[in-house]
């Protein structure tokens, strides 16, 4: 009876010094894109398991609501799938650093009876389809780069999406960059006016309505097509060379983009130099006060990215985010030096 | 205990009108209260939407641009494809609903009734998700390769079923809007039949009415205030519906007249869009959108009195 007593006692004590210890733990609220949630709340939970005082609550409410609660003040951190605006910057109560954190890529997918091969897109058929230019499967636009093919005589049915999403703004500003017409007509957004087509809710509202819908096309995230296998295009990008998404391929965009990296990583990198670049790829950011006034949780929240540019990236792959080249990486370490 | 409260009997009385008191209090309150959520939620909506009503004022209502790039913002396509989709669903449901409930409260045998109600209610409970995801699965199919090229070979004439077929648009997302509002026209609809007293029934059939008479031309008119009110509350959900409507509706803002168009509604492109809506004039812009739909309600709800209180008055004349 006694020893019972004193190992249950001793229990009980071990539960209030575990307790103790979760109470001391630093939490670190962050919210916005939805693109990377995935990574992060890996990452979060891995960074959390070999550093218990820390723990990392990420609410994945789309990159509009990470910027609004920065400016709001109601999270430590933001994240967001495009670079914010000069105007949301002036608007931040305290100024921000952007950290990229990983890579994603935007592909386009398509449902064509009879095509037994992957399809070759250029630029300006792209846009054309995406702007009701181009309205036929038969276009000789379509033919030229895609010998061997017997496209049908049918209408292209458009996709896209319906929700306001970084995918929707990093696929438009890639038109916007290789389309006069597009940018003057339509430009770049989460959401557009769109000049055609149907719209589906999140990829796999998109890939639904492809996968249904014979004759059509669609864009979709390379993480959401590879982890559905499903088929899509290779692009034609700046070196002239058509090139398929890939985690090396999408890397290799920002690469070429990292020699002219501006000081606060504000860029696009769509239609990025280099010949086995893919065009329609994109950073996805961390957005983060310079000065955070608690000195612990500046500590944690740089111990976090600083792991996160290092040992984190080696996630990447396996999950098909696209790993930042080492000189980026190089850029931002110095960058989180300034954090305090 | 029979004691006890004889010798209570005189104190009783006066402890009775206090709680009364007091329970009218709090009943008041309450009621009170389900006015005040919504005039905090009109304050809210009104006063987030400041900066689209002063941009655009009453043009917002009747512009079909949709440009979060430019932002240029008007709520026409939407008002239009949540009208449309909300009455076509009702002119579906309302038949299919009414004869179910007459049905179950006149014609079938009890434990079959009751059988049948216990599903019917189950169908009002199911998560309007899953009716977008059955929807896509098994409706839209069979819209694009069955039912919309039909359509259109047999009455392609009319300006309704024109254009190319998709199996996303209006016409699916009235049949998904139908399906999920035949519950409540049931439901409520049963009940009010139920509520009709006996004699009325005995009384027609007593005068040589038959069954059908009997059900057609006395409790139906008896329960008409019912039967309304089954189709209100359907209108309600079929005017705010959102997630099964834009799986299957296209969502494309503009207005087409063929039912066979991909189209938008209200709450759907608010749903859509307002998470990732970045700027003042987009966010007020999608705001707006909300008091619009609420508006609408009102109007709709306020005209569907209107046709009550008509349609009694000539009844009651007749009587």
């Amino acid at each position: 009876m006694r020893t019972h007593m004193s190992k249950s006692s001793c229990a009980l004590a071990a539960m209030l010094l575990a307790g103790a210890s979760v109470a001391e733990a630093q939490n670190i609220n962050g919210a916005g894109a939805t693109f990377p949630a995935p990574i992060y709340q890996k990452w979060f939970g891995e960074y959390h398991t070999a550093h218990s005082g820390v723990a990392i609550n990420y609410q994945s409410l789309g990159s509009g609501a990470g910027i609004a609660q920065l400016t709001a003040a109601t999270v430590d951190f933001g994240a967001s799938d495009m670079p914010m605006t000069d105007d949301q910057i002036s608007k931040l109560p305290a100024k921000a650093f952007h950290f990229p954190t990983v890579l994603g890529a935007v592909v386009p997918t398509y449902n064509l009876p009879g095509a037994t091969q992957p399809l070759k897109f250029s630029p300006d058929v792209l846009a054309g389809i995406f702007l009701g230019t181009i309205t036929k499967w038969s276009d000789p636009k379509l033919a030229k780069d895609n010998a061997g093919v017997k496209f049908p005589n049918a209408d292209i049915v458009v996709v896209h999406r319906s929700d306001g999403s970084g995918t929707t703004f990093v696929w438009t500003d890639y038109l916007s960059k290789v389309s006069p017409a597009w940018k003057s007509k339509v430009g770049a957004n989460t959401s557009v006016s769109w000049p055609t087509g149907l719209g589906g809710k999140g990829n796999e509202g998109v890939a639904g309505l492809v996968k249904q819908t014979p004759n059509s096309i669609g864009y979709v995230e390379l993480i959401y097509a590879a982890n559905n296998k499903m088929e899509y295009g290779s692009v034609k990008n700046a070196a002239g060379a058509f090139v398929a998404a890939s985690t090396e391929s999408v890397s290799e965009a920002a690469a070429g983009a990292a020699k002219a990296m501006p000081a606060d990583f504000r860029v696009s990198i769509t239609n990025a130099p280099g010949k086995g670049a893919y065009p329609i790829s994109s950073f996805t950011w961390l957005l983060v006060p310079v000065h955070i006034p608690d000195a612990k949780k500046a500590a944690a929240l740089k111990g976090f990215i600083q792991w996160m540019l290092t040992d984190g990236q080696k996630e990447c792959a396996g999950m098909y985010y696209a790993p930042l080249p080492k000189a980026v990486v190089a850029l931002e370490l110095k960058q989180l030096a300034m954090v305090q | 205990m029979g004691t006890v409260a004889a010798v209570q009997v005189p104190a009783a009385g006066k402890r009775t009108q206090t709680g009364d008191v007091i329970a009218r209090w709090v009943a008041f309150a309450f009621a009170a209260s389900i006015l005040v959520v919504a005039i905090l939620l009109v304050h809210q909506l009104w006063t987030s939407s400041a900066e689209t009503r002063h941009k655009f004022g009453w043009g917002f209502l009747t512009s079909s641009q949709w440009n979060p790039v430019t932002e240029d913002f008007g709520a026409l396509p939407f008002i239009y494809g949540t009208v449309v989709t909300s009455f076509l669903a009702l002119l579906i449901s309302t038949p299919l609903g009414l004869g179910a409930a007459i049905f179950l409260a006149e014609l079938a045998p009890p434990r079959l009734s009751s059988a049948l109600t216990f599903l019917i209610e189950l169908l009002a409970a199911i998560p309007s998700v899953i009716y977008g995801v059955l929807a896509i699965f098994t409706l839209v199919p069979l819209m694009r390769t069955t039912v919309e090229p039909f359509l259109k070979d047999y009455f392609g004439y009319l300006p309704i079923f024109k254009g190319t077929v998709f199996g996303v648009d209006y016409l699916s997302a009235s049949m998904v809007l139908s399906v999920m509002t035949i519950p409540f026209v049931i439901s409520v609809s049963r009940e009010s039949l139920l509520a009709v007293p006996r004699e009325q029934r005995e009384a027609a059939l007593a005068l040589g009415a038959t069954r059908w008479e009997s059900t057609w031309q006395v409790v139906v008119p008896y329960a008409k205030l019912g039967i309304f009110g089954s189709v209100f509350l359907s209108l309600a959900r079929a005017l705010g519906e959102t997630m099964a409507v834009t799986m299957v509706i296209g969502n494309d803002p503009s207005i087409h007249a063929s039912l066979l168009a991909p189209g938008y509604t209200i709450a759907a492109v608010i749903a859509n869009e307002f998470s990732e809506a970045t700027g003042k004039v987009y966010q007020s812009a999608l705001v707006e959108l909300g008091l619009v739909l609420f508006c609408l309600t009102i109007v709709i709800n306020a005209l569907a009195r209107l046709m009550i209180v008509a349609t009694t008055a000539k009844g009651s004349k007749r009587a």
